[in-house]
């Protein structure tokens, strides 16, 4: 099986996240900055999600919201992945054995295909409803896959801070094979 | 006024002692807190940023006002019902914590500002209000709340 476990461990040891992972305010500083990003990303989106729904700005029409707010989102998005990056780097073997940032990068991936089909597909005749309070089918079923995977990422890396499943006490043989623990680990040395 | 014996008589309560005493009760309610964190950003941002002149320009600030704030009402509501559990769960290291009265400092202001200046500045009728004022508004709401927010988070790396 693929592992990347070698890279991240050369990670751990570099210098910049040895000093982010010491360093007493850069650390705060950033994940702060990751959190409240959500409400600029996730905010935005969530708003166009509900408007897929028909729950709230019903009469802007949906090109309107997607013109205006996507170049927001493009920004908070681009500060997201830049934080978590650094929040990766800082700690990178703990991340990288989580179940709950596996669980989060498969979701992120879903988040984004879905994103990339409902703009492939679907939105390309949006003129057609661009207007309408109810949109079809396939766009509603879009907002609501956003929905439920923005709930699952956000809920998922929160749960990164704990270490309930960490590999470095005795875990049960799914989370090993999930979280990718060695032996070496598992027998404590 | 010494608030200290209240919060001792917090933590003491039934509720507070549950959460504290169950592994995953503070992450769940936290990630639910983090989730209405995003609505209450959302309904807020969409309706500031048109108050600066950014964001969706081409609607009335009341229309837009208007459908948020059904989303604003829903998740401050969400937030003090699970900010109260998170409270009740550790009421002893918070009233030593700078962050914590900050954010509450903060969120009163919040509060206070957007259910009243606000929330007349935004339902007034197009024309009546200047943009200056619009924009005042706007950036007062926006710092007010990311008062909230950055206090909130800093709970967290405190004590």
């Amino acid at each position: 099986m693929m592992t990347l476990l070698p890279f991240v461990k050369w990670l751990a040891e570099t210098r910049g996240s040895i000093a982010l992972h010491e360093s007493l305010y850069m650390y705060p500083v950033i994940e702060s900055v990751h959190v409240l990003t959500l409400c600029l990303f996730v905010g935005m989106s969530t708003m166009l999600d509900l408007r897929l729904l028909g729950l709230t700005l019903r009469r802007v029409p949906l090109t309107d919201i997607t013109n205006r707010l996507f170049p927001w989102m493009f920004v908070g998005f681009g500060v997201m992945v830049v934080t978590g990056v650094l929040l990766f780097y800082a700690i990178p073997i703990r991340s990288y054995q989580s179940i709950w940032f596996r669980m989060k990068v498969v979701l992120l991936i879903c988040a984004g295909l879905n994103a990339w089909i409902f703009h492939a597909t679907i939105y390309r005749s949006v003129r057609d409803w661009d207007v309408s309070r109810t949109v079809p089918p396939r766009a509603r079923l879009a907002g609501v896959l956003s929905l439920v995977f923005w709930t699952g990422i956000i809920v998922f890396g929160r749960m990164i801070a704990y270490n309930w499943f960490d590999c470095d006490r005795p875990e049960p043989a799914l989370i090993v094979t999930v979280a990718g623990c060695t032996a070496d680990q598992q027998a404590g040395r | 006024m010494n608030l200290l014996p209240f919060f001792q008589w917090c933590e003491a309560t039934t509720l507070g002692t549950a959460i504290r005493e169950t592994t995953w009760a503070f992450a769940v309610i936290e990630s639910v807190h983090l989730l209405a964190l995003c609505v209450i950003g959302g309904a807020v941002l969409v309706v500031d940023l048109r108050l600066l002149g950014l964001g969706l320009r081409r609607q009335r600030v009341q229309d837009l006002a208007r459908d948020a704030q059904p989303w604003l009402n829903y998740s401050l509501a969400v937030m003090l019902l699970t900010g109260t559990g998170l409270f009740l769960s550790e009421p002893t290291k918070c009233y030593y914590s700078t962050p914590f009265w900050f954010k509450m400092t903060s969120l009163a202001l919040a509060i206070t500002f957007s259910y009243t200046i606000r929330r007349r500045v935004v339902h007034a009728d197009e024309g009546r209000i200047s943009p200056g004022l619009s924009s005042l508004v706007g950036v007062v709401s926006l710092a007010l709340w990311f008062g909230v927010g950055a206090g909130g988070r800093w709970i967290g790396f405190s004590g």
